[in-house]
């Protein structure tokens, strides 16, 4: 079931914006025409393999590749040696600020080895059978280190130490020592000491969650050719096809021109595609051999070597008047970020209180390293850890108040003017429409069968633009073909085609909307942050206005009539009034017919960096359902609220909040590594590495609720990352409410929830006996 | 002048000043007198940080304005997933 609300600012009456119009790439999809990642073949095509790491931490003593190199059909082999050493600093890259220094060596490890799974050598051959031969055939001698798996246990001054030259940063004065503690961020305003005593009551909670991984169907893949000349070309699923040129052109010391990438079609990323694995060393490897070399992950190595998101220990204190108002909130945030770096400890920290207004809060977080891969994004990075511990501890304070949770969210929701727990001032946003709709819902009014229980949840992020371009070529017949960068991942190439058309006034099936390549368009940043349709939208609505200025003009001069005089409408350009002359309206097709002959084609083209983006909120309700046999969790029922600002197409806002619940509940009850005490992984598959299918949830229902953003000419606000945030803790509020248990350690995983429903048995038992 | 609200980690540069007054027309503008102003502060004034104008988050634009009543927060670039 899918319902609408809507908030201020209602749009004009749309042809297409609104609307639920078939996808453009659908029959690709669904024929298995569509090309992904692994469905790219090249003539005379090599099969690289990648040979990783068996141990959790150990120091690299010597490579031997020479065993190899000797075998028939291996054509070329790289190592740490054949990648340049980087400087230990933070350089931009486009709108990334990356440490390239890292990077190489999570590319490939040079002087250690950071987690079981970190890659040591490639391996180019003739075949996939040959390339695994070649991988056998190299000796490496390692000496073996302690390791740690735990950010807390990482933390202390006697933990296994990862990195020699890591020094924490944040902090004054600066260390003497090194450690794991990479960074110390705070963020926050008021006197939390001043609040906490104005508070009738106040809880404090700890919390622990553990890495999960984005769970993409696809795993990496790419195809890289490097010919005699020097000219690289690579065929990859990716987020982010631009950054990957940029990344692979700064480890391989290259210059960018030299590369060409095109985005594959793609099978999900969830912001895991944003980063680079083997595509230097396709390219490494394919320049070595001049030959293609083509390059895919097992869902093995998947789990093994590339980025999860942070595990993570919260500490959350809140305090409160007896009528519910808070008057502060202080979190600490330990978030691990893998080998390197780089955990998103700080938009957890900048979010963990976003949805509230309050007058004293504090969030300090820290960044510390572990002996696992290195964590790549993941929907709204760092935000469903931070939200999970604030939301878990604000309906026990509810409890505890007698407040309705959701009334007690409504007394403190952030509304426009109100200041951010990270600084600015907010405005207009859909926070407390979100919970007036939950209120409103008829779910939470439903009652509730025997085992269960009802829990709400609410999220929040910020959502991004940057840099974006779009180039519209209007064909000889009028028809459109509309390019932009960003990789299609949830259904954007139907999205941006319906603001275009929207635009234009012609029909949405004259636009053939493509993914270009990196030397057909302007740098275009990642399909991430929740920016596509904000971005791409507002660049393809730009590059439309463009056209229908250059459209006006050329009629104008047709007319032999100031261009002041012609206006647009309708898909139609037509003098403006009786004044202008008498002349037949044009549409778009007579125009296209005779560009030729009045200029040239038609092209609309925009390079924008996108600002303004609009902040999402969301609110969830769930029922649980929990057998006391087997301690089993199951969701009943699952209604997602969001703040869209306006969907542009429902189908796609409801299956981004569909998914972001679906994937946030497999966060709630399953998910989680299981290491050996070598530092293994013992569950890398989806057999064992437990994600929700479909037999595992209801039907997700949802409500849009739209509050349009001011900055987009649709109202337009991102919705792919709030979804993931309020599940986790509106499942552990549901199973509270149904046991009377609060679980403050993810996953909510049937031994946990059976070992606590076994340890509540015996305490009533005790009790009954006193 | 623009009221600038600088993040916490920022305010070890400033002698923990949070709170200034800037007069500047745009990004750049505040940026180079922040650490005019400020010297230890200008190599941590870099790529890694948004600024929000009346709200509204800006990143990577040196030349959004900024009006003498706006008020201005320095805060970390904003990512996703």
């Amino acid at each position: 079931m899918s319902e609408s609300v809507k908030g201020n600012g209602a749009a004009k009456a749309l042809r297409w914006v609104g609307t639920r119009a078939a996808r453009p790439d659908g029959v690709d999809k669904v024929t298995g025409r569509a090309r992904f990642g692994a469905d790219l073949f090249a003539p005379n095509m090599l099969h690289g393999r990648v040979l990783r790491s068996p141990h959790a931490h150990a120091r690299i003593v010597s490579i031997d590749v020479s065993g190899a190199e000797k075998l028939p059909g291996v054509k070329a082999i790289v190592t740490r040696d054949d990648f340049p050493e980087m400087p230990s600093e933070w350089s931009p890259l486009g709108e990334l600020i990356v440490n390239y220094h890292d990077m190489t060596r999570n590319v490939m490890a040079r002087e250690k080895v950071l987690y079981e799974g970190h890659p040591v050598a490639a391996v180019a051959a003739t075949s996939p059978s040959l390339a695994k031969r070649a991988l056998a055939a190299i000796e490496v001698e390692y000496e073996v280190l302690p390791h740690v798996l735990d950010p807390v246990e990482a933390m202390r001054p006697d933990a296994p130490l990862l990195h020699d030259h890591l020094f924490t940063a944040g902090v004054d004065p600066r260390p003497e020592t090194p450690s794991n503690v990479a960074k110390r961020v705070q963020f926050g305003h008021g006197d939390v000491e001043e609040g906490f005593a104005a508070a009738d009551l106040t809880l404090e909670r700890e919390f622990d969650t553990r890495p999960v991984h984005q769970g993409y169907i696809e795993p990496h893949a790419c195809l890289g050719s490097v010919s005699e000349d020097g000219q690289a070309e690579l065929w990859v699923s990716t987020q982010g096809h631009f950054s990957v040129r940029g990344h692979c052109a700064r480890l391989l010391g290259w210059e960018m021109s030299r590369i060409r990438v095109t985005a594959a079609e793609i099978g999900g990323g969830f912001g895991g595609k944003t980063v680079v694995y083997l595509e230097p060393l396709s390219l490494a490897l394919s320049a070595r051999a001049c030959q293609p070399v083509k390059m895919q992950m097992t869902r093995e190595e998947v789990f093994r070597a590339t980025g999860p998101t942070s595990g993570a220990h919260v500490r959350v204190k809140i305090g409160a008047t007896r009528d519910g108002r808070i008057t502060a909130a202080d979190a600490e945030l330990v978030y691990q970020a893998g080998a390197f770096q780089g955990s998103p400890v700080q938009p957890g920290a900048m979010s963990a209180f976003a949805p509230y207004a309050l007058d004293h809060v504090r969030t300090v977080g820290y960044d510390v390293v572990v002996n696992r891969p290195k964590v790549a994004a993941y929907r709204a990075p760092g935000a469903p850890i931070a939200e999970f511990a604030v939301e878990s501890t604000l309906d026990e304070l509810a409890r505890e108040l007698g407040l309705d949770p959701l009334e007690l969210r409504l007394r403190n929701a952030a509304r426009e003017g109100s200041q951010s727990s990270y600084g600015p001032k907010f405005g207009p946003i859909g926070m407390a429409a979100t919970l007036e709709a939950a209120k409103a819902h008829p779910h939470y009014h439903a009652p509730l069968g025997p085992h269960q229980g009802r829990g709400v949840a609410s999220g929040f992020w910020f959502n991004i633009g940057g840099e974006t371009c779009a180039t519209m070529n209007v064909n000889e017949d009028g028809t459109v073909g509309l390019m932009t960068g960003t990789p299609d991942i949830g259904g954007t190439r139907a999205s941006v085609s319906m603001m275009a058309a929207e635009t234009l006034g012609i029909p949405l099936e004259r636009i053939r909307p493509i993914i270009g390549d990196t030397n057909a368009l302007g740098y275009t940043f990642v399909t991430g942050g929740s920016r596509v349709t904000y971005s791409s939208g507002m660049a393809a609505v730009q590059a439309a206005e463009d056209i229908i200025g250059q459209v006006r003009a050329r009629a104008a001069r047709l007319w032999d009539i100031p261009v002041e005089a012609v206006e647009w409408q309708d898909g139609m350009v037509a003098p403006a009034g009786a004044n202008a002359g008498e002349f037949d309206p044009m549409s778009l097709a007579d125009v296209a017919r005779v560009s030729g002959k009045t200029g040239g084609p038609i092209v609309g083209e925009v390079a924008i960096n996108a600002q303004g983006a609009g902040p999402s909120f969301g609110t969830h309700i769930v029922d649980v359902e929990i057998d006391p046999d087997t301690g089993r969790v199951s969701i009943a029922r699952y209604t997602a609220i969001q703040d869209a600002g306006k969907a542009v197409h429902p189908s796609y806002v409801e299956g981004q909040m569909q998914g972001g619940a679906v994937q946030g509940i497999g966060w709630a009850l399953n998910e989680e590594y299981i290491y050996d005490e070598q530092g293994r992984l013992e569950n890398p598959g989806f057999l064992d590495y437990r994600m929700p299918v479909c037999s595992d949830v209801p039907m997700i229902d949802t409500v849009i609720v739209e509050v349009p953003n001011p900055a987009h000419p649709f109202g337009v606000r991102g919705v792919g990352e709030t979804p993931i945030i309020p599940p986790m803790a509106a499942i552990a509020n549901a199973v509270e409410d149904a046991v009377g248990l609060r679980f403050t350690e993810l996953p909510m995983s049937p031994p946990r929830v059976l070992r606590a429903l076994d340890e509540q048995r015996e305490r009533l038992q005790a009790q009954a006996a006193e | 002048m623009a009221r600038v609200c600088l993040m916490s980690s920022l305010t070890a540069f400033t002698g923990g000043e949070r709170v200034l007054e800037v007069d500047a027309a745009n990004v750049h503008q505040l940026m180079r007198r922040l650490g005019e102003r400020f010297p230890a502060l200008a190599p941590h004034l870099d790529d890694s940080l948004a600024v929000a104008i009346d709200g509204e988050i800006h990143q990577d634009d040196w030349f959004a304005r900024i009006a003498p009543e706006s008020e201005v927060h320095i805060m970390p670039r904003i990512g996703g997933g």
